[in-house]
């Protein structure tokens, strides 16, 4: 029994978050004994308000890197600029109502999304390459769009931007509620409809999936819109926060969402990952910037290099635990063959 | 014989096409209800195909399928589950990252409100199905991947049985199965069959299929043999219609000049031990004798080839070269000690497709000479021109892609590969398999001139018994990863290498 | 004819011709585009020279990449590496307004190198040792490296007041050609050296179009991967040397930022496939100066540049939906279907003639 147990918390599915969590603990803890007033509801609601956007990227990305073949998603942050830039635009030299601009975007969103599914999935190409083209697409449309700043004023969506729901002393914005019904939405679809659970197993092993008769290109296609529907939304969110497009908008937020699902516990290989665990990782980043601007004199940049490190520290324990997981594996089946010699 | 309505899958005239290669031809399958039935033949003989073309992973080419009186055509798995034939195949063919329960109910998971998936009833279901049909107790919220192979494949037969199959086909479930776990696993089959389904059984074991099987349909070659009951059908004339040869007893092959075997051992192993793969091994290898080895597909030939060449590590036991006992930790050992392997699976360990002939011939020589000493081009040339010419390789110029060759010449450049590192031992394992006649008849005299005339020590590993009988000086016969007997020159007989496989010849001594 | 044939089959002709389309596209609607001047201080001037000497940073890292890539992997960290190379460099040469240097200008560039090397071990260790994904393993120093960078540098950008620091970018005196155009030149001599005279490029196919059989073979797998990413490594830092040299100063956001896709690009337009096997190092080159013939013609054009990834894009999907097993499947099925109806047509004359 206790040989199980010994066994059992590495081979748990929920290893990885529960590591994440107790980072998160350790890292928030650090900074509220280290900093006067990081301990605070505002300062705690604020990583979500903060972080909104990249939230749900992240939730989108996880589909993606969950659903197995090099799963990825390159092209969220180019399609969270052309989202800003197309809701900027529309709203300048438009009268359409905001809301109906913002079903336009997200409608854009999943179709860069579908694009990417139907080539991974239509031509078997490579995910990482595809998406880098629809990234580069993406940017450049933007760019098209417009290549300066085009603020957004108008104030009905200023106001939606604005709004926020008060709790305690601190409050959360519109974005971070919308963040958190995704991440709840996201976990439920994963965990309790057939086609997450196909997600999963057509990311843990493909042919079997097959074989077990599930329709794997549909899932797969499936999961690319999602991918894209979640960039374009947390697009929207990036949108009320800026409220203005700028092609430069969500540089290089593809690579933090990679880095905050894996730090979450999410396997690049596919198949393992949890959506509770993704947001745990974006809000590890989120206090390692807030421990940073409340210290004052560290700069930015130690973000980066933390994150780095963060992320290397998964991979390789994700390495060690699947070898590990096969060590066992092995000397199980020996041991059970040498039992049956006696 | 049986009325048709015993009868439950028909299968007629079954044809199958791969591009360029005919896998099935003409086949004849019946299986009854309530029987378990074997489906036995070497590897490559159409079982495995046979089955996928029923569960609808292939298409058929031509040939009926009737199944409970309809015409069937199925086009994919799902759809084959869905009117009752349910596969459980040699590789688990479950998700490992998933849990036991969900293996079970993929694709068909219960629903409780809101259409939501019901987990608890969901393991509930699972815990009493294993329990109930299988009789095993585990905790069905565990991931997959946290069980033995044999619990997984135990789990792979429970979902198969529970989407009220009509057919279970047992893809050589057994093969990663303990004795004990076997037994377990033939209880379970046969109270299936009291229940009224039917079972299709593929395994090597013949053991197995004697204890369990009713009936037996042989496939050689994509073709049908038969049809046989186990009861009037001996083992070793099952043998011999899997094999394609009639046996003749007492029958002796003239010997053509074979090699002698010389008075020095090359290499000897001394309880040799790999785990899985090579059981307690003592073996000695003279130089200038070609050894064979000999078992069914599956005995553990292969891997003690590989073992002999490094790439697998033995536990315990030792390899000794020339007298010096070697510490083997990677092909690189063995090749510095002259040793050179064609591995079985020319495609996925021995060709490189997109490389040219020369590049195909130095690349080993390459290797063990290190990146840095580079032949030039015309000493390149030079060798792959003679080993062209040598081993008489049908190319247009030795710049040709090696994917453009046909198979023997594949195969020729391969053995050039290893001859142009001078070895003094040449593991060949089945060298000749998807030959052609005239450059199987090159390739076995090539052996047998290269022991004899150069005095190498070859290790020829071939399924087919005619060509052991002609190449080798010796036989090493092995069944279950475990050396039974040895056949000296004397005795090497067709005959005498089946009965020693079906364990009834134990040599002289 | 069969020469046509032939040479429409070898692997330089999609990058060839893409060039070719490029430079005639220049030819008619850009005025002087194949002009090169002498200028006042002897160096040569002129569009052609232009794009060769903005793509010598591209070039060289692409060589690396090629290899990389041969071998069925891929390293996106080669435009973090470059950021910290020319943070090293500029760090070690010190920005006073004096132009003194802190250390010679030898130590700081050789630093430089040894901290490419350096990613490239590390890049190396993950993949061949630690058997991690290429991409996943690369993405660690990617997501690091411009940190790293910004670290050294103390989040400021560096300008170098060094006058010879400026001569690699540009030309060094007295010399007519640019100086990163005869780095670029000689790094593809050294691999051109290291393809020919060694036998590491036919291990590196070896290993890219089979492992299983490389192992086999006797290849050592792992040291071959080691040196891959190596050589990645020491090519990104000689291009943060230029890039870096470029601005004279170091930028630890921008030096070389999106540089690794712009590689990727060139190797794969080059027809080295991602999914490894046989490289072309002249593909490699001419995709390079492909990708920056490109870029030129669309500002020569008035295309702004941020809007040029746009087109970059369309670019790569249809190459890769080229070079995809589907498309060739696709491809073949209409031939032969044609073919058919062709015959069929044919068949259907003939019969009408009798």
């Amino acid at each position: 029994m206790s040989k199980k147990n010994s066994g059992g918390l590495l081979a748990s599915p929920h290893f990885p978050f529960y590591v994440t969590a107790v980072l998160f603990i350790i890292l928030f803890g650090a900074g509220s004994v280290i900093f006067d007033g990081f301990f605070s509801a505002m300062n705690f609601l604020n990583l979500f308000n903060d972080n909104a956007p990249l939230i749900i990227v992240t939730v989108g990305i996880t589909f993606a890197i969950l659903s197995g073949f090099g799963g990825i998603d390159l092209s969220v942050g180019a399609v969270v600029a052309l989202t800003c830039m197309t809701l900027a635009v529309l709203m300048r030299d438009t009268q359409i109502s905001p809301f109906i601009c913002m079903a336009i975007v997200l409608v854009i969103g999943t179709a860069v999304g579908a694009l990417n599914g139907f080539l991974i999935t239509f031509f078997r190409l490579q995910p990482f390459i595809v998406t880098l083209g629809t990234m580069f697409l993406c940017r450049g449309l933007t760019a098209i769009l417009s290549r300066d700043s085009v603020p957004i004023d108008n104030e009905l969506y200023g106001q939606l931007a604005f709004m926020s729901v008060p709790i305690g002393e601190g409050f959360l914005s519109l974005s971070a509620i919308v963040a958190l019904i995704v991440v709840v939405v996201a976990t439920i679809v994963l965990r309790y409809t057939s086609f997450g659970r196909g997600v999963y197993a057509v990311g843990g092993n493909e042919q079997s999936a097959r074989l077990m008769g599930l329709k794997v290109n549909a899932i797969r296609l499936k999961v690319y819109m999602i991918s894209g529907f979640c960039a374009s939304l947390g697009g929207i969110a990036y949108s009320m926060s800026m409220l203005s497009g700028y092609t430069q908008h969500g540089l290089g937020m593809e690579m933090d969402a990679i880095a905050s699902s894996v730090i979450g516990g999410t396997q690049l290989m596919g198949g393992v990952g949890f959506i509770p665990g993704t947001l745990l990782g974006v809000m590890i980043q989120g206090s390692i910037l807030e421990i940073i601007s409340f210290q004052g004199t560290l700069s930015a940049w130690w973000t980066k290099i933390v994150v780095g490190i963060l992320l290397c520290l998964f991979i390789v324990m994700q390495a060690v635990v699947t070898a590990r997981k096969n060590r066992f594996m092995s000397l199980t089946a020996e041991g059970s063959a040498k039992k049956e010699k006696k | 014989m049986a009325s048709d309505n015993e009868i439950i899958l028909r299968m007629e005239h079954i044809n199958m096409f791969f591009p360029g290669v005919k896998a099935l031809k003409d086949v004849t399958f019946n299986l009854r209800r309530g029987e378990i039935h074997s489906l036995m033949g070497e590897n490559g003989a159409g079982k495995s195909t046979l089955i996928k073309v029923l569960t609808g992973v292939y298409a058929k080419t031509s040939g009926d399928i009737i199944y409970c009186g309809n015409h069937i055509n199925p086009k994919s798995t799902l759809e084959s589950q869905q009117i009752g034939i349910s596969t459980v195949y040699q590789e688990v063919n479950l998700c490992q990252n998933l849990t036991v329960a969900e293996n079970i109910y993929i694709g068909r998971e219960p629903r409780g409100r809101f259409g939501a998936i019901d987990w608890r009833k969901m393991s509930n279901d699972a815990q009493k199905l294993l329990k109930n049909s299988l009789g095993i107790d585990i905790d069905v919220n565990q991931t997959l991947s946290f069980y033995p192979v044999a619990m997984q494949q135990m789990i792979a037969i429970a979902r198969a049985i529970d989407t009220r199959c009509k057919i279970l086909i047992l893809d050589e479930p057994t093969s990663s199965l303990s004795d004990k776990e076997t037994e377990k696993l033939f209880s379970i089959m046969r109270d299936l069959r009291d229940t009224g389904i039917s079972i299709i059984f593929i395994s090597h074991f013949l053991e197995q299929i004697y204890a369990i099987c009713d009936r037996i349909t042989v496939l050689r070659d994509g073709e049908y043999v038969g049809e046989y009951d186990v009861k009037t059908l001996p083992r070793i004339e099952l043998i011999s219609k899997m094999m394609g040869k009639e046996i003749k007893e007492g029958e002796i092959e003239t010997t053509q000049s074979k090699s002698k075997a010389r008075e020095s051992v090359f290499l000897s192993t001394e309880h040799l031990t790999v785990p899985g793969k090579v059981k307690d091994l003592t073996m000695n290898i003279h130089e200038g004798e070609v050894i064979g080895l000999a078992g069914l597909l599956g005995a553990g030939r292969t891997e003690i080839a590989e073992s002999l060449f490094g790439l697998n590590q033995a536990t315990s036991g030792t390899i000794e070269v020339e007298g010096v006992k070697v510490s083997v930790k990677s092909p690189m050992d063995m090749m510095d000690r002259r040793v050179a392997f064609c591995p079985e699976d020319r495609k996925s360990a021995g060709v490189f497709g997109d490389l040219s002939v020369r590049e195909n011939i130095m690349i080993a020589l390459q290797a063990k000479n290190g990146m840095f000493k580079h032949m030039p081009r015309a000493k390149q040339n030079e060798l792959a021109d003679y080993y062209i010419d040598l081993l008489r390789i049908k190319v247009s110029d030795r710049e040709q892609m090696l994917s453009n060759l046909s198979g023997g010449n594949q195969q020729k450049v391969i053995i050039a590969r290893w001859l142009a590192t001078q070895p003094s031992l040449l593991i060949l394992d089945e060298p000749t398999r998807g030959i052609d006649v005239g450059t199987k008849t090159e390739i076995e005299a090539l052996a047998v001139s290269l022991a004899r005339e150069k005095g190498m020590s070859v290790v020829f590993i071939s399924g087919e018994m005619g060509e052991m009988v002609r190449t080798c000086s010796r036989i090493l016969v092995i069944r279950d990863h475990v050396k039974i007997t040895e056949l000296a020159e004397d005795e090497i007989s067709e005959a005498h290498i089946m009965q020693a496989i079906a364990g009834d010849y134990h040599g002289h001594a | 004819m069969d020469m046509l044939k032939r040479f429409s089959r070898s692997s330089l002709a999609l990058p060839l011709a893409a060039l070719a389309i490029l430079l005639l596209f220049n030819a008619i609607f850009v005025d002087d585009f194949f002009k090169i001047q002498m200028m006042d201080n002897g160096n040569l001037y002129g569009r052609p020279i232009d794009i060769l000497h903005r793509c010598s940073s591209l070039i060289i890292i692409a060589l690396g990449m090629t290899f990389v890539i041969a071998t069925g992997g891929v390293d996106i960290s080669v435009g973090a590496v470059i950021a910290i190379s020319s943070a090293t460099c500029c760090v070690m040469l010190g920005g006073d307004i004096s132009g003194i240097p802190h250390h010679p200008f030898a130590l700081a560039i050789l630093c430089s190198l040894g901290v490419g090397i350096l990613a490239g071990l590390w890049n190396g260790l993950l993949v061949a040792k630690f058997k991690i994904q290429a991409m996943v393993a690369t993405l660690i120093l990617m997501t690091a490296g411009r940190g790293i960078a910004q670290l050294m540098t103390d989040g400021q950008i560096i300008t170098v007041y060094y006058k010879p620091f400026a001569w690699i970018g540009d030309n060094i005196p007295g010399v007519m050609v640019p100086t990163a155009m005869i780095i670029a030149l000689a790094m593809i001599l050294l691999v051109v050296l290291l393809d020919r005279k060694t036998s590491i490029g036919l291990m590196i196919q070896a290993v890219g179009i089979n492992p299983v059989a490389s192992r086999y073979a006797g290849i050592k797998v792992t040291a071959v991967l080691f040196a891959v990413y190596v050589f990645s490594g020491f090519c990104a830092g000689t291009s943060g040397l230029i890039e870096g040299s470029l601005i004279r100063a170091a930028d630890a956001n921008n030096a070389g930022l999106n540089m690794e896709m712009d590689a990727i690009l060139s190797v794969t337009l080059g027809g080295t496939l991602m999914i490894g096997g046989r490289y072309f190092i002249g593909g490699t080159i001419i995709g390079a100066i492909t990708i920056q013939t490109l870029t030129t013609t669309m500002y020569a054009l008035g295309v702004p540049s941020d809007c040029l990834p746009a087109v970059k894009a369309v670019v790569i999907l249809l190459i890769i939906v080229f070079q995809s097993e589907k498309f060739k499947q696709m491809f073949r099925e209409y031939r032969m279907r044609k073919d058919q109806l062709k015959s069929g047509g044919k068949g259907g004359k003939e019969a009408a003639n009798v």
